[in-house]
């Protein structure tokens, strides 16, 4: 009964006006960039880090969180009326949602995303109540060894999941840990990599190396493409879904949500992994396959219900371990870092009512999208009708603004463009910029909880096989590597991507 | 010798010359210490080496696996956008962020397909409200807004 006790209270923070007005705000935004194909999540949290300076934890955690679920509501509408994946977690949801628009029941496949999501909010919030707390128990025992073997594992996993060439992943992961060693040594105050640079001394700062990634490198992407768009507006007439689409809806939001709540948790999960597995899984057990990219409802309820699952059960291992799990992760423990708050498991006991707020308000914020997301629906795809050209200036006019008012330092935006370059580079030669921001968040973690196992074992780097949970990381990373470079398997993953991409 | 696959061929070269680089340099300036007390340069010296093999593996593959070219890099917004935030980085302090936004718009627009001036001067003019509403009076961030030598 303790988990209701903590509930209520975490209700109690989550309903005080002022949380509330935050994540109003949050899944607003997260509709919004949502709806906007070529702005995403991870920017968007990007730019709004450095206003969190101003909120408490709590706020902050819960305008950021809100962004991240909000915006795999808002995913699927573009997805549906215009057949472009606002998210890139709502790719599948293009397949049939935009065929089912295309026989005119654009308004059934919203209104089945916007409720298969709404259930699968609130399954995955009773599981990160009750998952959370005996996992930070565990954690709670954990060594350096234990953590530096986690965070192998984590990273091991993100690379596993990622797109494209594995040792090309690794590769990312090795070059973002070592860009999170510039700075200052904790250990002996030294200047690594700083090249006398007195701005570089306290390291890159994280929120800067995303923007670039993500931000910058994103627009320069999409400035690529010519932007044409055809929407079905005029289509959206009756919302509410027959009795045969509830029908055939219920059993695949129901797979969707255990799915994606599974696939969430683990390192490099998230989302869109979510999303994409459901399909699968849908297509494979259907009946009758055949129906399947022409407007069956199976394919927008159980992935939608799966990305928004997904989304939220990620905040699991961050919360509990401190290790993020995807790239919004690590964006999230730079927020709580921002805020002098270490993540990890004493969060839950230091902080509870930042941890049971931020669970009872991802409930609260649900809720709130369905209305958002239903009624609302009108003004959202005006939204869709907003040209390109508009939004780049704009999105580059907030990412500077953000940067800039980190240390009001020029040097910061010019890093940020560095980074732009580069992840743009990264992107034409197939290296998934994902991996190395997980990568460059755990360098100094990593390096530092190698240097405290070895000092503990004498120099025995054996201890990381010896201790038993370490092993067991150690084992099971190695075991994920060897799987994926099975040639069936590798054959397999190349195909799911190919298939998603 | 044939480069089969160019994107592995110029992402293994890049792998190969920033670990090289990292391990290098941290051998070169920083202590190696033990491996019960690491140095500054222990960590850093282990990564490199990986991410340097590591590129070689991707480096060799791309002689014998079959891959794509390198597509065609957008050179025109690829440096418009990244001039323009510099710019704006550079100008905030001596012109005021009322300089600063308009070369980051004007420049960063120019790097899209269309350039329409009354449209990007329309847009100019409402991010310029819009950044001094909510960041200069509402959030107090202390940005000058015009230029240092007109004694604001």
């Amino acid at each position: 009964m303790e988990i209701l006790h903590n509930l209520v209270m975490g209700f109690g923070v989550a309903i005080s006006p002022i949380h509330l007005f935050y994540c109003f705000i949050g899944v607003l935004l997260g509709t919004l960039i949502g709806v906007l194909p070529g702005v995403g999540p991870v920017a968007t949290i990007a730019m709004l880090l450095p206003i969190t300076f101003n909120l408490s934890p709590t706020a902050a955690l819960i305008m950021l969180a809100g962004i991240y679920y909000g915006a795999q509501y808002g995913g699927s509408t573009t997805a549906i009326l215009v057949n472009i994946p606002g998210e890139s977690s709502s790719v599948v949801t293009c397949l049939d949602g935009y065929q089912m628009a295309r026989q005119g029941r654009a308004g059934p496949a919203l209104a089945i995303a916007a409720l298969g999501s709404f259930f699968a909010g609130c399954v995955a919030t009773v599981l990160i109540a009750v998952a959370a707390p005996p996992l930070a128990e565990v954690a709670l025992k954990f060594g350096p060894a234990e953590y530096f073997s986690l965070m192998v594992f984590g990273l091991v996993a993100a690379t596993v999941l990622a797109h494209g060439s594995l040792i090309k992943a690794i590769a990312m992961v090795v070059w973002g840990l070592l860009f999170g060693l510039i700075g200052t040594d904790v250990n002996s105050g030294v200047l690594r990599f700083t090249f006398g640079i007195p701005e570089l001394s306290d390291g890159i700062g994280f929120v800067i190396v995303a923007m670039g990634m993500f931000g910058t490198a994103e627009i320069i992407s999409n400035l690529e493409l010519k932007d044409k768009r055809e929407v079905f507006t005029s289509k959206v007439t009756h919302l509410y879904p027959t009795k045969a689409d509830l029908k055939a809806a219920w059993a695949p939001v129901l797979r969707g949500t255990a799915l994606g709540s599974m696939l969430g948790i683990l390192p490099g999960g998230g989302a869109l992994l979510s999303s994409f597995g459901a399909y699968s899984l849908e297509k494979k057990i259907s009946k009758n396959p055949e129906k399947f990219g022409k407007g069956a409802i199976e394919g927008v309820a159980a992935p939608e219900s799966a990305n928004n699952a997904g989304a939220q059960t990620s905040f699991i291992p961050m919360l509990t371990l401190g290790i993020p799990s995807n790239a919004v992760m690590a964006l999230m423990i730079g927020a709580l870092m921002i805020q002098g708050i270490a993540p990890g498991p004493q969060v839950m006991n230091e902080k509870p009512e930042l941890f049971w707020g931020l669970i009872a308000s991802m409930w609260v914020g649900n809720a709130m999208l369905v209305i958002l997301n239903l009624p609302l629906i009108g003004m959202w795809v005006k939204l869709l009708t907003v040209p390109y050209r508009y939004l780049f200036p704009s999105i580059l006019v907030f990412m500077s603004i953000g940067v800039f008012s980190l240390s009001n330092n020029p040097f910061d935006v010019l890093i940020m463009a560095i980074f732009g370059v580069l992840g743009y580079i990264c992107v034409k030669l197939e290296c998934e910029p994902a991996p190395m921001i997980l990568g460059f968040i755990l360098g100094p973690l990593m390096e530092e909880n190698l240097r405290r196992a070895m000092l503990l074992s004498r120099g025995d780097p054996t201890v990381f096989v010896t201790k038993p949970i370490s092993a067991g990381f150690m084992l099971a990373s190695l075991i994920l590597l060897v799987i994926v470079a099975l040639p069936a398997i590798r054959k397999k993953r190349e195909e799911v991507f190919v298939e998603e991409g | 010798m044939h480069i089969k696959s160019p994107r592995d061929f110029w992402a293994g070269l890049m792998f190969m010359g920033s670990g090289l680089f990292f391990a290098i340099w941290a051998i070169a300036y920083y202590q190696m210490g033990t491996a019960v007390r690491m140095g500054p340069a222990y960590f850093p010296t282990l990564l490199g080496g990986m991410l340097a093999v590591l590129g070689l593996i991707v480096f060799a593959g791309s002689f014998s696996l079959q891959g794509t070219p390198v597509p065609a890099f957008a050179m025109r917004p690829l440096i418009l956008i990244s001039v323009a935030c510099v710019l704006y980085g550079y100008l905030m302090k001596p012109l005021g962020l009322v300089a600063a936004t308009a070369a980051l718009v004007f420049v960063s627009a120019a790097g899209g397909h269309e350039f329409k001036w009354r449209e990007v001067t329309v847009l100019y003019v409402v991010l310029m409200i819009f950044s001094w509403a909510v960041f200069v009076k509402g959030l107090t961030l202390p940005f000058p807004m015009w230029p240092e030598a007109l004694g604001y």
